[in-house]
């Protein structure tokens, strides 16, 4: 099970958080300061694994954001860094050529997107098409609202 | 793949005045939000940006308590808030607000309402129980959105205690004609099986519907309810192995649909479920890991191409080949696997094959060989985190031969190593090698202390306790013994001349314990100046108040002599005086007792630690005390709980503890009682009070119990030493002088295997001391079972490891064979007909069904439910409490699986029904064997004994008698065995009845038996069996409690720990006892429970369980003497086993 995920900038800016198990508020941050140093003080070229605690967090770069993802202790590592990719691509084709801007200005989006994907710690749908489909019909709904009401569930 | 993504941001305050992004995203660079990032971008300190935060916040708050914002406003305002909270400032204002626009919102507001409130709150806030009905209102919606964001917020949190409130809706979307709503139910069911299982116990078979569902989504979701319910039961859920095998086929074959692949590889993540779903099924399971052997050698070949995604399908394809039945073939397939990861340029993949050789090294140690090169480079990688796994694999690998090199790597590692976690961890783990390998006493003794002062405060207390066991109680051979105590002293000696400020309290208290302990035994060292040594310490700025106390009992153990006498003195006067009152304690002990020389020997005898305490629990020796105060007119002793109802009664005061659900049953069953001390009640009204401390006195000292629960600890520590002896040590494998020649041969000849250039030579010198001792360890046990313990320490009495090993080897018995029902269905599976399909097989499926779910859930319910330490499915270890003790030398080794099932189908048919515990061995004589195992029924306990013979020819005239002090035996059946024909088994059945309570109960017994030819022979065994065995619910109501309670008169009180996971600690807690133990829980009342049990047959025994200061106040009353005491320690290890 995945326990939490969080975004943040190269600078240590966090841009989305996800928690996947109750957490008090001052855990938390705690978490969350201990993750950006961490993650951020790593060298280049070094494996995309950490041990923290009884965890694993597993970190990726792209471009300027970090994704870092914990698991727990027996899960796979290399599934993880793809669970990540997941996302980023799932990110891309929805926002096209996803940037951080994207994921700052728009980060309820990602929030969305990101529950369509993954559901309480565990992997909910992993068919791009889908989730996309899911985030879409329900933007759609921003544009054709009225239409949208007068007709019958679907 | 980053390139996707990539994209400069070099400029960032140029992009921000574009006013639109390329995509379809917009930036919305004109909105409030927009102005408020860019505001804290511009901004230059923390400081003003907190003004900047704050000044939002009030504005937010204005608006949203306004009455006239609309609920578009408002959506736009809560996403202005979770920014904000992510910043890290707190918006508590505004969680009711995110909840009311979750319920009153349109839908696109609602899904903003939703997500607020799922990133603001979490399962235990108490606002979320506002949400319940918006949540209620929406799963009825007949808008799909709406309840596809119900379902969503609901599996990512929803209070626990309302889970039956929505559970009839959720499980109707399981029905659902959409997929997504199917899969979000069914993820939905599985987070409320995650906090709160028995909430979701009737609906397993729905769970076996969405497994065969249509779609491949519905189904994926529901291995995740699958793999926990297996990870918790795997036994119950055997006939399910090809269905998954089947599935697992397809997905490999490519049957499912485009969509579900991932970079051209067909759904990996359902991939890699389902072979963690079956190496947990294959585990010591011949017949059901067979099942699997084709898929994944498929699963193998298939996954070739180069990229993460493959890898991660084999890792836990490797994974899952160790973990089942071995297959040779498979086996080494994997671990060629296992070389690629190992070998691999690339640092994740190789991160993962040192993984995945830590996980196999233990089954085959020659892969470690294969690979030492490559280990012997990460050892040396400038990635901490590789380096770390690296000495994983090395601790799995330690043998006597080269753990001076391991450990000296580990502790290299950890004087470089920051992190807390890793070094309470390995410390542990140099300990524990230390322990176990320690080539001499110098090296041990210099390793440990490396270990105190690294491990510092921090690490795992058991690590110095254990250590200081291990001086105390000593080895083999006295001469040792004294060598080892001496290095110990004369090293600590020069560490306190050094700068001893330096080292960690817990450090200092095992220096200060040794000390007072052992220096006597070098000669010339004079008492005085251990003593000035130890008091430096107590100056210490640093030395902790415990410290302080550990060095004080060692100043009162050593202070003999003129001038050991007046330090003694200085620093008694000195803390005499102290404000801490235990330091005051031992500074006065130590003032008297270095005052009387002849007291002191008396109090501490000089190497009191080997001998175990004596503990009169009769307190005989207070006889003459006692009777002299009678004679001189003192009153007879009453126990405490018949002073509180000689006190309730006079005083008249309800005091009852089930006031609340029986004032009137309970006053009435008074009235016509036998009080139990013959004392007549003043008044009929009052009841008992099960805990008058607690209750009615707060402002007092709760002394009552305090005394109890110390005699009570010196006997339950008491009773381990008594029992341990008893086992049977498994004689360690001594390697041979031939064994380690080949040990030697065979890391002579490695090096030639990895020429590689430079600093090689000192590499493979490192290599041939790492790998050392490896090769032959391989010959002896490829299953790496049965460890080679040359163990320098062996410990004179090792816990259970006996008990676990040979448990380990015996397995599930009984495998339901694959359903042929399933198999069809599965081959179905991806078809759209499985509806009909399964209305055709229903009959058949449903008995199937009812069948693997008893098996699964019926713990927590049932009363006549077994316990799960005698229960056959139940893992390896859960008989750790019948354990066999056997004269025979030899016998453990070999119960292996197919002789169980062998012996378990001579069941006698009445009984093969019911579970019986494992089978185990007795003895075996010649070629006559005796295997024992209990069956338990409901109201009795049968002690089945197998007698097999394994010669040609008949044994006749056996006599087979047991007999025990605690139990009285009877033999079952119409005449007793007399004659087994030749490879036969005949069996003796004796019905159990305890006379007298025991921990745990033994059987002697002795079989006799003549064959043709010789002498008549013997052989003779034991048994023991722990008193659970003999425990049944008690049904009864509480008033029938309430009466009972009054009318026993032994008892016993302790506190227990609380478990709490998750659930309220008190239910959990009694759940525990009430799986493990069999007690019936008559009610729970707010913090209070009462639980009720017999002993066989039919002596009751009433426990009263009460929540105090974080531990469970547990008061046992019956009529019979010993029982509470012996259930109080069942009760005890139930929650320490938790």
């Amino acid at each position: 099970m995945m326990r939490f995920l969080l975004l943040f900038s190269r600078q240590g800016k966090l841009r989305l958080q996800k928690w996947f198990t109750p957490i008090p508020e001052r855990e938390k941050k705690k978490i969350i300061r201990e993750m950006t140093t961490m993650v951020l003080a790593r060298q280049p070229r070094s494996c995309n694994f950490l041990h923290w605690k009884d965890l694993k967090i597993i970190y990726k770069r792209y471009a300027s954001l970090y994704f870092c993802l914990a698991i727990e202790n027996h899960e796979n590592e290399l599934l993880a860094l793809e669970v990540i990719h997941r996302y980023v691509e799932l990110l891309d084709k929805y926002f096209g050529n996803v940037c951080e801007l994207d994921i700052i200005f728009n980060f309820e989006k990602a929030y969305f997107i990101l529950d369509e994907f993954l559901l309480g710690g565990e992997i909910q749908e992993t068919s791009k098409q889908i989730v996309n489909r899911c985030i879409e019909s329900s933007d759609m709904l921003q544009e054709t609202m009225e239409e949208y009401m007068s007709k019958p569930a679907f | 793949m980053s390139d996707v993504v990539e994209k400069t941001l070099t400029a960032l305050p140029s992009l921000l005045s574009l006013d639109s992004q390329p995509g379809s995203a917009k930036l919305s660079s004109t909105s409030k939000l927009g102005n408020l990032i860019r505001g804290i971008t511009e901004l230059t300190s923390k400081h003003e940006e907190e003004k900047l935060i704050q000044c939002e916040l009030s504005s937010i708050k204005e608006q949203v308590s306004s009455p006239n914002t609309t609920m578009r406003q408002m959506k736009e305002l809560m996403v202005r808030t979770i920014y904000c909270e992510m910043l890290g400032y707190e918006a508590s204002f505004s969680y009711i607000h995110a909840i009311k626009l979750a319920q009153q919102g349109s839908v696109l507001e609602k899904r903003v309402g939703y997500l607020a409130v799922s990133l603001f709150l979490n399962e235990s806030h108490e606002l979320l129980l506002l949400l319940v009905n918006t949540v209620l209102k929406d799963l009825q919606s007949t808008n799909l959105i709406e309840v596809c964001m119900a379902l969503t917020v609901v599996s990512q949190m929803f209070p626990k205690d309302m889970i039956p409130a929505i559970l009839p809706l959720v499980e109707e979307k399981l029905n659902h004609p959409k997929e997504i709503i199917r899969r979000k139910a069914v993820l939905a069911l599985y987070k409320f099986y995650l906090i709160a299982p028995n909430q979701v116990q009737h609906i397993h078979n729905k769970f076996r519907k969405a497994l065969c569902d249509k779609d491949p989504g519905v189904m994926t979701a529901s291995l995740h309810i699958y793999l926990q319910m297996i990870q918790e039961n795997p036994e119950g859920y055997k006939d399910l192995t090809a269905s998954f095998v089947t599935i697992l086929k397809q997905v490999v074959g490519g049957k499912l649909p485009m969509d579900f692949n991932y970079h051209s590889v067909p759904a990996p993540w359902l991939q890699i479920q389902l072979l963690r779903i079956l190496s947990l099924l294959g585990k010591n399971d011949q017949s059901t890991s067979v099942i699997m052997h084709e898929v994944l050698d498929e699963s193998l070949r298939r996954a070739e191409m180069n990229h993460n995604i493959t890898y991660a399908i084999l890792y836990e394809c490797v994974k899952c080949v160790y973990t089942i039945h071995p297959k040779s073939e498979l086996l080494e397939k994997a671990a060629k696997c296992i070389g690629n990861f190992v070998l691999s340029p690339k640092i994740n993949l190789k991160y993962l094959g040192l993984k995945a050789l830590t996980y196999v090294v233990q089954q085959d140690p020659k892969l470690a060989l294969q690979h030492q090169m490559t280990i012997i480079e990460c050892l040396d990688h400038p990635d901490l985190i590789i380096k770390r796994e690296t000495l994983e694999l090395l601790f799995r690998i330690t043998n006597a031969q080269n753990v001076t090199v391991i450990v000296e790597k580990m502790l290299e590692f950890l004087r470089i190593s920051k992190d807390d976690h890793t070094t309470i961890d390995l410390v542990g783990k140099v300990a524990e090698l230390a322990e176990k390998y320690s080539p001499d006493n110098e090296w041990f003794i210099e390793t440990m202390n490396t270990v105190f002062s690294v491990g510092g405060d921090m690490m795992q207390p058991d690590i110095p306790n254990s250590f200081l066991k291990l001086l105390s109680e000593g080895f083999d051979s006295v001469e040792e013994d004294r060598k080892l105590r001496l290095f110990a002293v004369n090293s600590y000696i020069s560490l306190l001349r050094g700068e001893p400020g330096k080292l960690p309290q817990r450090f200092l208290q095992v220096i200060s314990w040794v000390l007072g302990e052992y220096s006597h035994l070098r000669a010339d060292l004079e008492p005085a100046l251990v003593l000035r040594l130890l008091a430096k310490l107590l100056d210490m700025k640093n030395c902790s108040s415990e410290t302080k106390s550990w060095v004080l009992t060692a100043m009162t153990k050593l202070c003999e002599g003129g001038s050991g006498v007046s330090v003694a003195q200085q620093v008694s006067e000195a803390y005499g005086s102290s404000l801490d009152t235990v330091l005051r304690q031992r500074a006065q002990e130590l003032q008297h007792l270095s005052q009387d020389s002849e007291l002191r020997a008396r109090v501490l005898p000089r190497g009191a630690g080997l001998e175990p305490v004596e503990v009169d629990s009769s307190l005989s020796f207070l006889d003459g005390f006692v009777s002299e105060a009678l004679a001189a007119g003192a009153a007879p002793y009453k126990p405490p709980h018949q002073r509180q109802e000689e006190l309730a009664g006079t005083k008249a005061l309800s005091l009852e503890p089930y006031g609340l659900s029986l004032p009137i049953s309970m006053s009435s069953c008074i009235t016509d009682r036998q009080s139990p001390t013959l004392l007549s009640m003043s008044s009929g009204l009052s009841g008992d009070s099960t805990d008058l401390s607690h209750k009615g006195g707060s402002a007092t000292l709760k002394l009552d119990g305090v005394k109890r629960v110390w005699g009570r600890e010196g006997y339950l520590s008491q009773k381990e030493p008594v029992e341990e002896p008893a086992q049977v040590e498994v004689p360690s494998p001594l390697r041979s002088p031939s064994q380690q020649g080949e040990a030697d041969s065979s890391h002579s000849q490695t090096p030639s295997l990895t020429p590689t250039p430079e600093s090689d030579q000192e590499k493979q010198q490192l290599a041939s001391s790492l790998f050392v001792g490896l090769g032959s360890q391989s010959s002896v046990c490829l299953m790496g079972k049965s460890e080679p313990t040359t163990q320098r320490f062996r410990r004179k009495a090792k816990g259970h490891s006996t008990a676990s090993s040979t448990s380990e080897q015996v397995s599930n018995s009984v495998i339901s064979p694959p359903s042929t029902v399933d198999n069809l269905l599965c081959n179905n599976l991806l078809d759209s007909n499985i509806t009909s399909e399964l209305a055709v097989s229903s009959p058949q499926l449903t008995s199937r069904l009812s069948q693997g779910l008893a098996a699964t859930n019926g713990t927590c319910d049932t009363d006549t439910e077994l316990p799960e330490s005698d229960r056959k499915e139940s893992k390896p270890a859960v008989i750790r409490d019948s354990y066999v003790v056997a004269a025979d030398p030899a016998p453990h080794e070999d119960p292996d699986r197919p002789k169980d099932l062998d012996l378990s189908s001579h069941l006698p048919a009445e009984l093969s029904e019911l579970s019986h515990s494992e089978i185990t061995h007795l003895c075996t004589n010649q070629n006559l064997e005796l295997s024992v195992c209990h069956v338990q029924k409901e109201d009795s306990l049968l002690l089945i004994v197998f007698i097999s013979n394994s010669s040609d020819s008949a044994v006749q005239q056996i006599l087979v008698q047991v007999d025990s002090d605690e139990l009285e035996v009877s033999c079952l059946g119409d005449s007793p065995v007399e004659e087994v024909r030749s490879h036969s088994v005949a069996v003796c059945q004796y019905s159990l009845t305890v006379k007298r309570p025991a921990v745990h109960i033994e059987l002697v017994g002795m079989v006799s038996y003549q064959l043709p030819v010789g002498s008549p022979q013997s052989a003779a065994f034991s048994y023991k069996l722990p008193l659970t065995s003999f425990i049944r619910p008690l049904t009864v109501s509480t008033e029938e409690y309430g009466t009972m309670w009054l009318a026993f008169s032994h008892d016993t009180k302790q506190n227990l720990t609380l478990i709490s996971d998750g659930q309220e600690p008190l239910t959990a807690t009694l759940n525990v006892l009430k799986k493990r133990l069999q007690l019936h829980v008559v009610e729970i009342i707010g913090m209070e429970g009462i639980v009720a049990c017999r002993l066989l047959q039919d002596q009751p025994c009433l426990m009263h369980c009460r929540v105090h200061a974080g531990t469970l106040a547990v008061w046992l009353r019956s009529p019979i003497p010993d029982l509470p005491d012996c259930l109080i320690y069942h009760c005890q290890r139930a929650l320490q086993g938790h």
